[in-house]
């Protein structure tokens, strides 16, 4: 196609990308890339300042996307057709700044304990979420899989941040490994869809097929094309690598345990929330003619999901690897959103106040993981929590509000985006799956239920020896800025739950 | 009307909560106890304003309505208040068991005292909100909102195998709300209305009713799920194990008021809305209430050496008789059911009171480790007395209404079932007054005898006899004076069931 353009057309398509329209993600490059200047221009002795820059920058970045919310011009393709704007994109954008954010300020928590350089940890956070955030709003899929890569090859850094413990670059080799394959996958799948997309043999052929708005086209002009199915199967499958749908979450339990604690929490909520992203614009733009065979695929992903994270968490005592295995069942919850959303408006507001109100409770609980971790950071165990509630009554009612909000106890933020989702499923007729979400749902309640018990329920121990040492690390103190950070997170977690107000009416009335 | 400046169902939800709020910010203790007052005699003393305030020949609408938009209004959500016939009585014994355990709790000297006055006042909203919502999401919204503060308290401060029974009672309760929950939204999606607000829902489901087979599903969903709320047979375990580990205030509270609804769904809810859903199922529930609740459970009661354990299971066989009563498909017997509903809260509250009562004198829950004690505790003994035959159903106290009712009810139902039931009152009869006569009449055993003989044991003191007069006093009020609460409950459930006794659906009848 750019071979017959001449170098009018060429020069005019240049100027016609818009590049205020991707201001945030070229502002967060830019940002990530002053945190290194500064690393080299200022003394040792101001580097602490350096994370301060991060937030405080991001901050402004929020402030001035959330100022200018609705821009003039939503609804759009720029970059002839590379990225669409929506109000979808400007909400995941918000989504994807908020982690970040939280991301960093863990990691000024989690960092203080680890000997280790401190500020590539935020530029590469920082660069990952920038490409987070257009791959929410890719149209087409050169710029997704590019997008997508820049996200999962950052991650492999973040994953074995911690170079000095043997289980984080465990955990790092197997993300890699995984990563590869899932990318892999996509990648066949793409290339299948642009090889039959591109064949001149069958109606609507388009030389564009990588782009959603044509590749929609020419699956509707052809509804039962074999290689199209395989490549959306293929597709599906890589994206269900980064949302831990099952049978593609063996990754998650060793990887989320090796991880640092605040990698951990940025590959829990906004690496699964990209891959939902993706998922919602893949299923219902580009692969929207094909529902009768989205739908199926989705639905047994989620119910198997659903059921496979539940039941693996039950017996886990290690809480990096239960909160992995019940953010696998949060995927399986959302893939019902998903699932309704081919039928049902309704759903598409719902999955994403499931995802904004997963982000408040998985940080809320990240939180206090971070305070209650010791060096190491891979070790935490369910009786490190015992007698939180005496110790710090603080960090154990955040805890206690962050699971009761993942369990979707009302009246938690957690309860509503359930509700939601189970009134759009409903609506969308999905009865066996939501027969499998209830059963989910209670089992979900005996391991949450078993860490808050852990921390607030007392429990014997038996009395330290003579020369014996508690082998529990020592709970870090709570510093005012995460202090206040997490009591904000717990209160919004509350409050969402009473009152949606208007950021509910936002959501769902579409 | 009310004459009040404010709207008094509103307040009485928000006052607790903004009282546990305030103890949740860090008040100190000094102060929290203080304000607990206020947050527990505040929805008391609204709850009887609305009842002598409540217009009389109204039930069948709702009064004091009011409507708040939480901002959820696309999908038919808002706070939308209100009392009609039926939540009238609940709502007034919502405030005065919570008013009771409030006071009990105060003076119970617990540890964390703060901390579990503020769950108890969380609870005590949630109740409040629970019977004030016309909204079927918020009326559920509430019920959980009390229910989690007790799985905590039971974790807490809960008595022996408070862990096992603090799981057994959240995985249980949560199946059952969780089932309630999808028949909720079942009701909302299949009915077309859009809405979530009852009086919405009742008047696009009496234009165009639902098929009688999805009527049959649906109601089958929310009989389960709101039957495990109410211990229904066999899904009832959980209600004696968590009774029996829970302090004092939470069982009362929760054996009270709160499991009151899924009696309170059935009969505001389903019925009206699934007649004919209800009518397929009325040989399943009454079959499972006389045989399991009642007889079975009744059995299982005698049996029972825990005091405490007793209470629990006393509780769990008489909502057999409510759902007998559900099961009639009459006004009169859902009338009588909800005037069950309050006697059986009123006095099975001063049950939970006065057991931890005697559990602080005597130092056990073992009915055969006890004896003698009305000698040296006659006014604990008096009260005691004195619960144990209202929940008997002896005349004067208000439970004899409500059983006399159902019987009355279930008698053109079934003449066998209703010969069973009342078989049922003999076997109260028998746990009832064996469990008076073992703990206070009778010679001290040995060991307690050593017990009472380095702790003296004191008769009731003021601060749990106050809670113990509140909850006797309601009781005899509406044991002499029924009508004041069957006005209203009969304008409220005559609109279903115009004769009183018939079967109403046998002419619409699919069958």
């Amino acid at each position: 196609m750019f071979a017959a353009m001449t170098p009018e057309l060429l020069q005019a398509a240049a100027a016609s990308n818009q590049w205020g329209a991707i201001f945030p993600e070229l502002a967060l490059g830019c940002l990530a890339l002053l945190l290194l200047v500064l690393e080299i221009l200022l003394p040792k002795s101001a580097h602490a300042r350096i994370p301060v820059v991060a937030i405080l920058g991001q901050l402004v970045l929020l402030a001035v996307l959330l100022w200018n919310f609705a821009p003039t011009g939503l609804e759009r393709d720029t970059f002839n057709g590379l990225l669409h704007h929506s109000r979808d994109g400007q909400f995941m954008r918000a989504f994807f700044l908020v982690s970040s954010i939280l991301v960093c300020l863990l990691g000024t928590v989690a960092l203080a304990k680890q000997k280790l350089p401190r500020v590539e940890f935020y530029h590469l956070v920082l660069v990952v979420t920038a490409a987070m955030m257009l791959l929410a709003q890719s149209n087409h899929f050169v710029l997704l899989f590019v997008a997508l890569e820049t996200v999962t090859v950052g991650f492999y850094i973040l994953v074995s941040y911690f170079r000095a413990s043997p289980l984080s670059l465990e955990a790092g080799l197997k993300y890699l490994i995984m990563g590869a394959l899932s990318s892999a996958l996509l990648l066949f799948g793409i290339v299948l869809l642009y090889g039959v997309a591109g064949n001149p043999a069958l109606p609507g052929h388009t030389a564009e097929a990588m782009n959603f708005n044509a590749l929609n086209a020419f699956l509707a002009a052809n509804p039962d094309n074999f290689l199209a199915k395989a490549g959306i199967v293929l597709v599906l499958a890589g994206v269900a690598f980064k949302i831990g749908a099952f049978p593609f979450q063996i990754w998650i339990p060793d990887v989320y345990q090796g991880a640092p604690t605040p990698v951990t929490a940025f590959l829990a909520v906004a690496s699964k929330a990209a891959g939902f992203a993706v998922l919602l614009v893949l299923t219902l733009r580009a692969f929207a003619p094909y529902a009768t065979l989205t739908v199926p695929i989705l639905s047994v992903l989620a119910a198997a999901t659903i059921l496979f994270g539940n039941i693996a968490a039950l017996t886990q005592h290690n809480v990096k690897r239960l909160i992995g295995l019940s953010g696998v069942s949060h995927a399986g919850f959302l893939l019902i959103g998903v699932v309704a959303a081919v039928s049902t408006p309704l759903a598409l507001g719902a999955v994403y106040f499931y995802l904004a109100a997963y982000l408040l409770a998985t940080f809320a609980v990240f939180g206090v993981m971070t305070h209650v971790a010791g060096a190491n950071d891979a070790e935490q165990e369910l009786d490190h929590y015992a007698g939180l509630a005496r110790d710090n009554p603080f960090l154990a009612a955040v805890l206690a509000v962050g699971l009761g909000s993942l369990a979707g106890i009302p009246p938690l933020a957690g309860f509503m985006g359930k509700l939601f989702v189970f009134i759009a499923a409903f609506k969308a007729g999905l009865y066996p799956l939501l027969t499998v979400a209830i059963v989910g749902v209670v089992i979900s309640i005996y391991y949450y239920f078993g860490w808050i018990k852990a921390a607030f329920f007392e429990a014997w121990r038996a009395p330290l020896q003579e020369g014996e040492i508690d082998d529990r690390p020592a709970r870090t103190p709570v510093a005012w800025p995460a202090g206040v950070t997490l009591g904000l997170l717990a209160l919004c977690t509350v409050l969402l739950g009473f009152y949606q107000g208007s950021f509910g009416e936002w959501l769902l009335t579409r | 009307m009310s004459q009040l400046p404010f709207d008094p169902l509103f307040v009485s939800i928000a006052t607790p909560l903004a009282v546990a709020l305030a103890i949740a910010f860090g008040l100190p203790k000094r102060y929290s106890v203080k304000l607990a007052y206020v947050g527990f005699a505040v929805p008391a003393l609204l709850a009887l304003h609305c009842w002598y305030h409540f217009p009389a020949g109204a039930g069948a609408d709702y009064v004091f309505a009011t409507q708040y938009s939480t901002g959820l209004a696309s999908l038919g959500i808002s706070l939308k208040l209100g009392l009609n016939g039926i939540a009238l009585p609940l709502f007034v014994l919502a405030g005065l068991v919570g008013l009771a355990a409030g006071l009990y709790a105060i003076q119970s000297q617990a540890e964390r005292l703060k901390h579990y006055l503020m769950l108890l006042l969380i609870m005590q909203g949630g109740l409040m909100g629970v019977f004030a919502s016309v909204d079927i999401f918020f009326f559920y919204f509430f019920h959980e909102l009390a229910l989690i503060p007790t799985f905590i308290m039971v974790g807490v401060w809960g008595g022996r195998d408070r862990n096992y029974a603090a799981m057994k009672l959240t995985i249980y309760l949560t199946l059952g709300a969780m089932l309630s929950l999808i028949g909720l939204i079942a009701i909302y999606v299949k009915s077309g209305a859009n809405s979530f607000d009852l009086v919405t829902l009742r008047h696009t489901l009496v234009a165009t009713p639902l098929a009688g087979g999805l009527q049959k599903h649906l109601f089958g969903l929310l009989m389960f799920g709101f039957g495990i709320l109410v211990s229904l047979w066999p899904f009832h375990t959980w209600a004696p194990l968590g009774y029996g580990a829970a302090p004092s205030s939470a069982a009362m509270l929760h054996a009270g008021v709160l499991k009151k609804f899924g009696l309170y769904g059935l009969i505001q809810i389903a019925l009206p809305l699934l007649p004919l859903g209800a009518s397929q199922w009325t040989t399943v529930l009454a079959g499972l209430a006389v045989f399991g609740n009642i007889l079975v459970v009744g059995f299982i009661t005698m049996a029972q050496r825990d005091l405490k354990q007793m209470v629990g299971y006393s509780s769990v066989m008489h909502m057999g008789y409510a759902f007998l009563g559900i099961a009639c498909l009459s006004s009169l017997g859902a009338g009588g059911v909800v005037l069950l509903m309050v006697a059986h809260g009123l006095s099975v509250a001063l049950l939970f009171l006065l057991t931890t009562s005697i559990h602080h004198r005597t130092h056990t829950f073992d009915l055969n480790e006890m004896g003698g004690l009305a000698q040296k505790t006659p006014v604990l003994a008096a009260f005691f007395v004195a619960a144990t035959l209202a929940s008997i159903g002896l005349p004067g106290f208000a439970n004899f209404w409500g059983e006399l009712t159902i019987f009355v009810a279930a008698w053109t139902y079934s003449k066998v079932l209703t010969a069973c039931a009342v078989g049922g009152i003999i076997i109260s009869a028998v746990y009832g007054l064996r469990t008076a006569a073992r703990v206070f009449f009778g010679t001290p055993t040995e060991e307690l005898a050593r017990v009472t003989a380095a702790h003296p044991p004191a008769d009731l003191r003021w601060s749990e006899k106050l809670p113990a007069i509140i909850l006797l006093a309601a009781l005899l009020f509406i044991g002499f004076w029924p009508k004041s609460l069957s006005t209203p409950l009969n304008a409220a459930l005559h609109p279903a069931w115009p004769a009183p006794g018939a079967l109403p659906l046998q002419t619409t009848s699919g069958k």
